[in-house]
């Protein structure tokens, strides 16, 4: 090969390549993506009903119930409330009347199923999605009042 | 009175920084030898100075000073010596702080270890750093000085998290942001080659081992906390592709890239720019992990509380130097020649392919980093990119990478044929293909993602170890050599780890009431009970469990449920008994309803997880060797040419 093909090889090799991962990344971005919504947005019917998503909010007090591995509570922005089921451990800073963050689906009657519940890692540490639903909820609040 | 001498340590830090940052640079600009000769000095300064400040925080924490708010908000006056030491980088200001000594650290080593180097490149690298210091005192002087005072004092302290009270934790933050900073000290390099304009072999030589001490430390500061996520979390995963261990993992690629990137610029004098490029990058990618870290944008683990107006500081200061080293690059890039020409099979392609997979891994990285602080930065909505999207992305960029990984070593510089690869490794290949497909028939079940990774591990080590073979027939061959191939078997080692956990774990969460029995792997867990134990500053419920094997009892297993008295923070500390073939990882959850005195128990069986560990180590004991190579600690030619001309200059 002269070294101007040899160049050209190189840069269409490269640029193949590089093609290949764009198109791979963008794919799997696309299809990866979890979007939050607040319990006011999901009662409005705002939230997908196949994919996966994100609620925050806290954790209503007296709702958590305990007796089997699923655990059942409900969370709130204090306007709107979301029962929530859970199998498995919950994470150490999770309470009553704190924030939460979760993912997982919505059923068909309203009920939403979290595959995970993040953790925090600071008692005083509230997540900012949490922080913005109960935020929300409050200005929705307001507006109504005026 | 120990706080305002550390408080007024830090001032005169930032002056003697400023003076390090100015004096050199514009003396080696201009030929000015007193100039110059204030580098070397003035780092030592530097560096004592930040010794003193840290040490009078230390100190504060030692003797238990809650009048400083820093230490009242990270210590207790029951939390035991050892955490009150560590507790030091508990948190931001002290965090930074152990930053800025780290950066004066390394800065005093360039200026021990680089008697061969020109005084000139000397003056021009500490000049650098001497700015990257400045910037950073300026910023904990600003926003995040640890000594400010508590009027009136408080009782006690706040006590250090729970979470990081934990051996781990004392190790795991020095160890990473050693390899973060030590980054700045390839960027100096890097630009202080630019402003001489002497970008060429004797530069790449004199990078090379401080790029690799960097990324040693990177690489056990990363598998530390991988470790530490591991057992202190209590979630028993290892990896969770959460933003701030991406922002740690982002500089590591692409520093791994950056060493590659060196060998070709070092021995055939091509990639210069690319090299250049790469510095640039790996510095500011662990600017922006500390920005992302420290700032409070992310939702993560390693969100603590903390004040979004510093992120503001540390990202206006990210663009200046990104900014400012890729105009000096784009004035000077043009002038660079290009080295050595090669053909499209050679080493040099190979490590190209190297360097434009790992750098697509780290783009990728980035995107789902940074994707969701840019939408939620621009009121768009609020969402994240899950694990699923970065497995998807990383592992087919990974097993090419993989597989020309044991390829390379044999490749010829500037020209090679297919069947000088082709010969040496053909045993190898056929070894890894009948292992790949094989080991999941003996081990759990066909997988066709662990007959890959395993015969892509067998096909590393094979390559590696025919090449020892074949090299020391001709004489013992130098460190650098077996460093080498040491990391990329610690990179084998690794992906058998990851291949054999990810395809053969199990995890199960499950209600267990006294006398229960659970299986897990060839084991059997029974769970007795839990009773009340007290700790030096907490009260924890002790899980009692045997875990048997075919009815035979092999050991007790005591995880434990902490309460910590000063802010009753719970904390699941999990007992774990390792193995070089498993982990059994056991925690209590919680006791559940029901009055039969069951809880939930989180019973775990990890195969093989403790080699993505010993791989971490592999690597960087290879780097150790290859850093410590004769040929880095000889006076080569050119630098002993440069210094005569430098000398030559200032006379």
């Amino acid at each position: 090969m002269k070294p101007r093909q040899k160049r050209l090889a190189i840069i269409v090799g490269g640029l193949a390549t590089l093609g290949i991962a764009a198109t791979l990344i963008l794919n799997a971005f696309q299809s990866n993506l979890v979007f939050f919504f607040t319990p006011t947005q999901v009662a409005n019917g705002e939230a997908p009903k196949e994919r996966a998503f994100r609620i925050g909010g806290l954790v209503k007090e007296g709702s958590l119930q305990r007796s089997d591995i699923v655990a059942r509570f409900i969370v709130t922005d204090t306007a709107k409330e979301i029962p929530v089921a859970y199998e498995g451990i919950l994470p150490d800073l999770f309470s009553e009347g704190k924030g939460v963050v979760a993912q997982g689906v919505l059923s068909a009657d309203g009920k939403f199923t979290a595959t995970e519940v993040l953790a925090k890692h600071d008692e005083n540490y509230m997540p900012p999605e949490a922080q913005a639903a109960v935020n929300k909820a409050h200005e929705a609040t307001r507006t109504l009042k005026q | 009175m120990i706080p305002e001498i550390g408080s007024f340590a830090l001032v005169l830090a930032l002056l003697v920084a400023l003076v390090q940052g100015s004096l050199p640079l514009i003396g080696a600009q201009r030929g000015i030898p007193a100039w110059i000769a204030l580098a070397r000095p003035a780092s030592s300064m530097l560096f004592l100075l930040i010794a003193v400040a840290f040490g009078c925080l230390t100190a504060s924490f030692i003797n238990n000073d809650f009048s400083v708010v820093y230490v009242a908000q990270h210590s207790n006056s029951r939390l035991p010596l050892e955490y009150r030491i560590s507790g030091v980088w508990g948190g931001h200001e002290g965090s930074l702080l152990l930053w800025v000594l780290m950066l004066s650290l390394w800065s005093l080593a360039v200026a021990a270890f680089s008697r061969s180097l020109p005084d000139d490149m000397v003056a021009r690298v500490q000049g650098v750093l001497g700015l990257v210091a400045a910037g950073f005192l300026l910023f904990i002087l600003l926003t995040s000085s640890p000594f400010e005072r508590l009027l009136p004092g408080a009782e006690d302290g706040r006590d250090l998290n729970p979470l990081l009270q934990d051996p781990g934790l004392i190790f795991h933050p020095p160890m990473l942001y050693m390899g973060y900073v030590g980054f700045s000290v390839a960027f100096a390099f890097a630009i202080a080659a630019l402003l001489s304009g002497r970008l060429d072999a004797a530069w790449a030589r004199w990078s090379r081992p401080w790029t690799t001490a960097a990324w040693i430390f990177l690489t056990l500061g990363i598998g530390l906390g991988s470790i530490w996520a591991y057992y202190e979390l209590g979630w028993g995963g290892w990896w969770f592709w959460d933003p701030v261990e991406n922002a740690s993992f982002l500089p590591w690629l692409v520093g791994t890239a950056l060493i590659h990137s060196l060998a070709v610029t070092e021995k055939r004098g091509s990639f210069k720019n690319w090299t250049v490029l790469l510095a640039i990058g790996a510095f500011s990618l662990s600017l922006l992990g500390t920005f992302l870290v420290r700032s409070g944008v992310l939702s993560s683990v390693h969100a603590f509380a903390s004040d979004p107006k510093r992120g503001i500081f540390i990202l206006v200061f990210l663009a200046v130097v990104v900014g400012s080293s890729l105009t000096l690059f784009a004035w000077r890039a043009p002038k660079v020649s290009l080295g050595g020409a090669f053909a499209l099979m050679s080493r040099e392609t190979l490590l190209l392919i190297n360097n434009v997979l790992l750098l697509s891994a780290a783009g990728a990285v980035l995107l789902g980093t940074l994707y969701p602080l840019v939408i939620d930065a621009l009121n768009l909505g609020k969402l994240s990119v899950g694990p699923p999207y970065f497995n998807a992305v990383f592992t087919p960029l990974m097993v090419p990478l993989l597989f020309l990984m044991a390829v390379g070593p044999v490749a010829r510089w500037k020209h090679t044929s297919l069947a000088e690869i082709a010969r040496p490794l053909r045993w190898a290949f056929g070894i890894a293909v009948a292992a790949g497909v094989s080991i999941p028939f003996f081990y759990g079940g066909w997988s066709g993602s662990v007959a890959l990774g395993m015969g892509l591990a067998i096909w590393i080590v094979g390559a590696s170890v025919l090449q020892i073979l074949a090299r020391t027939r001709s004489g013992l061959p130098p460190r650098a050599f077996w460093g080498m191939h040491l990391a990329h078997m610690g990179v084998a080692v690794t992906v058998v780890g990851i291949v054999m956990v990810t395809q053969y774990e199990s995890e199960r969460d499950v209600r267990m009431a006294p006398g229960d029995t659970v299986k897990t792997g060839d084991y059997q867990i029974r769970f007795l009970g839990v009773e009340g134990i007290s700790g030096p500053n907490y009260n924890a419920a002790k899980g009692n469990l045997e875990l048997l094997k075919d009815g035979q009892l092999v050991m007790p297993l005591h995880p434990e449920k902490r309460k910590y008295l000063s802010s009753a923070m719970p904390m699941t500390e999990a007992f774990i008994d390792p193995g070089l073939t498993r982990d059994i990882y056991v925690s209590l959850g919680d006791p559940l309803e029901g009055g039969d005195g069951a809880w939930s128990v989180r019973v775990y069986y990890k195969p093989f997880v403790s080699w993505i560990w010993g791989g971490a180590v592999l690597m960087a004991l290879g780097g150790l060797l290859a850093a410590s190579d004769r040929r880095y600690r000889l006076k080569s030619t050119a630098a002993r040419a440069g210094k005569l001309a430098a000398q030559g200059a200032a006379s």
